[in-house]
């Protein structure tokens, strides 16, 4: 039974298993091993309710939550984030909590595994170590109405 | 290709018009999609032309809402409906169960389109493709999306009967390969398509003709996007069956390996749908063990495309072995490269190895956070959608539109060049929108007035536009050579369809039983979305968050 064919389609077969299982081994390792996640089920908010609810009834003040790790509330809304800019210090880390005031925004901090989606009603976190000092740019990625191109921030990371 | 066209029965010319009406308004679909498109092209390379579309164009968004529905709900799905109808009433050598639910279909969809159209030209619908809620546009927009959708359904319950008849007037005989891979496509679609309706007729016209007021933006997301990843393999099944079925053909060879396919084929039913939280791994509010359940989903549904990869290559060497064709690599010189018909498909399938690999980066997870939203994504869909779907597509328009209208193709040189113009632009464009997106640009968004550009993104931007103008050029050129094949052509078209004859089975191999089957397939289908879908779904249910919806913010 076994002709050239058939070795042929087997040559390239096991090899066409193999590689995406090696994928999915590396990124199992990376999620838990190494605890690069992505966002998770992190409960629900009202928009209305968004000034009045802590933590984003203060966007944008640092609170230290354990020995170097903090965190900080950010809200989306049309065309704008709020705050715009935020200080944190470097090597610490950060976890973001956001939410939406209006449509669907984006989050993207260049250089960090923040890439979220910002949804009405729904709180998402995420956490980032910024390791150098510097600016980091964020922008809004998801089409929020005709002002989306405006809407973006920066994160001044500070030397300690 | 010398051979006169062959009337295989006189009764299947029925079929043609009704072909012929489906590809008529995809490829009027396909060229007003890509006039914003071009707009949309240069703003990338930093050239704001905006201003100079105002009359007609009101805002980059208006123009991406049309360029993305446009080419991938309406070019797409058109001309599939008309090439599936056609490959199925050709292979089955019978006419169509019912011509008049054809035309039905045909006037539902024609319907919903121009509804969406006047939604979208009048810049009351400019919330993209995706129209995610809060963000609420014309209950026309919505309600012609719908109706093409459920055209859609009429097409495959046509082929479905007509399929059923043929089967009890030919017992024991297996599917034709080209059929089979129809009706996989048709499965995989219905189940999945599923998720769009309950999205349109549950949540999302009620709440755009004000009878609701709030509405759940994820929950309308995620069943958006458990029908909007399977529409990917709604179109490109299409350009399988045609590599499948045709491209053997028109090589010169014969397919390697028919079981391998129908068990692609009949993976896709099986991985495509329960995969779509790939295009949510960013999204708050679901699991993150539900989404890795779909990366692995994910992984799964690609083995197929590299079942075709292989089997495909495969068949396209022997046709140039038997050509003359000799040794390790030397064989490719004996690819009958002037057919623009292969030339085209072949060109789709070189995009298409790289689109492939870089959709399993997209669904890999966490390392998705490198790339979501960025201009890497739309890097990564035109090269699959807007490469291989696309110029298979217009490859197979260069021999079934002379074969519709009995006039030869027009400029059969410049239509081998016009794929290869199309490919160079698409292969630097699309490096260039990956590249730029590791570099964190933002898709859907008009960078011209962004106040944020950094100096780094300029150059690649140059780059941009000398690819954009590449794809311009080769689309220009394609509607070029259909408008002189249609009106200046006055030779009588040579060509055969490139299938096997009606009734000429392929002899060549057995076809194991299971293969011919659908139920077991279907249920398991059922099974894998009920695992993957099942805890998300009951996930949102029970923690339900309605919001108001939003209009006038374009």
């Amino acid at each position: 039974m076994i002709n050239r064919k058939t070795l042929l389609e087997l040559g390239w077969i096991l090899p066409s298993i193999a590689i995406p299982v090696g994928m999915l081994v590396a990124v199992i390792v990376s999620a838990f091993g190494m605890n690069i996640g992505v966002p998770s089920q992190a409960g629900t908010i009202q928009p209305a309710a968004i000034d009045t609810t802590p933590p984003f009834d203060q966007p944008g003040v640092l609170r230290q939550v354990g020995p170097n790790q903090y965190e900080v509330a950010l809200i989306g809304q049309v065309w704008s984030f709020n705050p715009r800019e935020l200080r944190v210090p470097a090597g610490a880390e950060v976890h973001f909590v956001a939410t939406s005031r209006d449509v669907i925004h984006g989050l993207h901090i260049e250089g960090t595994n923040v890439n979220v989606m910002l949804i009405p009603g729904r709180i998402t976190r995420q956490r980032a170590v910024f390791r150098e000092p510097g600016q980091y740019r964020f922008v809004c990625h998801e089409y929020c109405g005709i002002g989306h191109h405006t809407m973006y921030g920066t994160v001044i990371v500070e030397e300690r | 290709m010398a051979t006169a066209r062959v009337e295989v029965n006189p009764s299947l010319r029925t079929v043609h018009r009704l072909t012929g009406a489906f590809i008529g308004v995809a490829l009027v679909a396909l060229a007003i999609a890509n006039v914003p498109g071009i707009l949309q092209g240069y703003d990338r390379a930093g050239v704001d032309l905006y201003p100079y579309a105002r009359p007609v164009i009101q805002s980059y968004y208006q123009g991406l809402t049309i360029h993305g529905v446009m080419n991938v709900l309406v070019w797409t799905i058109f001309f599939l409906s008309g090439f599936f109808l056609f490959v199925t009433v050709y292979a089955l050598d019978r006419p169509l169960a019912s011509t008049r639910l054809g035309w039905v279909a045909f006037w539902i969809m024609l319907a919903g389109l121009i509804l969406a159209l006047v939604a979208m030209l009048t810049d009351a619908a400019s919330v993209l493709y995706t129209f995610y809620p809060p963000l609420k546009a014309s209950p026309l927009f919505y309600i012609g999306l719908t109706l093409i959708v459920v055209g859609t359904w009429f097409v495959g319950a046509n082929i479905w009967m007509t399929w059923r008849r043929w089967r009890r007037d030919h017992p024991g005989q297996h599917t034709p390969l080209a059929v089979f891979g129809t009706l996989a496509t048709f499965a995989l679609w219905t189940i999945a398509s599923v998720g769009l309706a309950i999205e349109m007729l549950v949540l999302v016209i009620p709440w755009s003709l004000g009878l609701t007021t709030d509405i759940d933006p994820l929950l309308a997301r995620t069943l958006f996007w458990f029908t909007g990843h399977p529409i990917v393999y709604f179109w490109l099944l299409p350009a399988y069956v045609s590599w499948y079925t045709m491209v053997p053909r028109l090589a010169g060879g014969r397919l390697f390996s028919e079981p391998m396919a129908r068990v692609a084929f009949l993976l896709f039913v099986l991985y495509s749908i329960p995969v779509g939280l790939h295009h949510q791994f960013s999204d708050p509010g679901l699991g993150g063990g539900i989404k890795l359940v779909h990366t692995f989903m994910t992984f799964a549904v690609f083995f197929p495309s590299l079942l075709t990869y292989f089997n495909i290559s495969a068949s396209i060497e022997t046709g140039a072995r038997w050509r003359g064709g000799t040794g390790w690599i030397s064989w490719v010189r004996h690819v009958p490269w002037g057919n623009p018909a292969l030339t085209g498909q072949i060109m789709g399938m070189f995009l298409f190895v790289p689109g492939g690999i870089g959709g399993l980066t997209n669904a890999s997870y966490n390392v998705n956070q490198a790339v979501h939203n960025t201009t890497w994504v739309v890097g990564h869909f035109h090269l699959t959608v807007g490469g291989a779907v696309t110029l298979t597509f217009m490859a197979t328009t260069y021999w079934l539109i002379p074969y519709l209208t009995g006039r030869a193709l027009w400029g059969r040189r410049l239509a081998v060049a016009q794929p290869i113009l199309f490919f160079v632009g698409m292969t630097i464009w699309s490096e260039t929108m990956h590249r730029l997106g590791l570099a964190y640009m933002p898709r859907r968004t008009y960078i011209t007035q962004a106040p944020y550009v950094p100096e780094e993104w300029r150059d690649p931007m140059i780059l941009l536009g000398i690819g954009a103008t590449g794809m311009i050029i080769g689309g220009l050129l394609y509607f070029f050579i259909i408008i002189m094949t249609l009106v200046v052509s006055r030779e009588p078209a040579q060509v055969e369809v490139p299938l096997p004859r009606p009734g000429v089975e392929s002899k060549h191999e057995h076809v194991p039983a299971l293969l011919d089957r659908w139920r077991p397939w279907l249920i398991g289908s059922l099974v894998l979305i009920a695992i993957a879908y099942g805890p998300v779904f009951y996930q949102l249910l029970t923690h339900v968050s309605t919001v108001p919806g939003q209009s006038g913010l374009w």
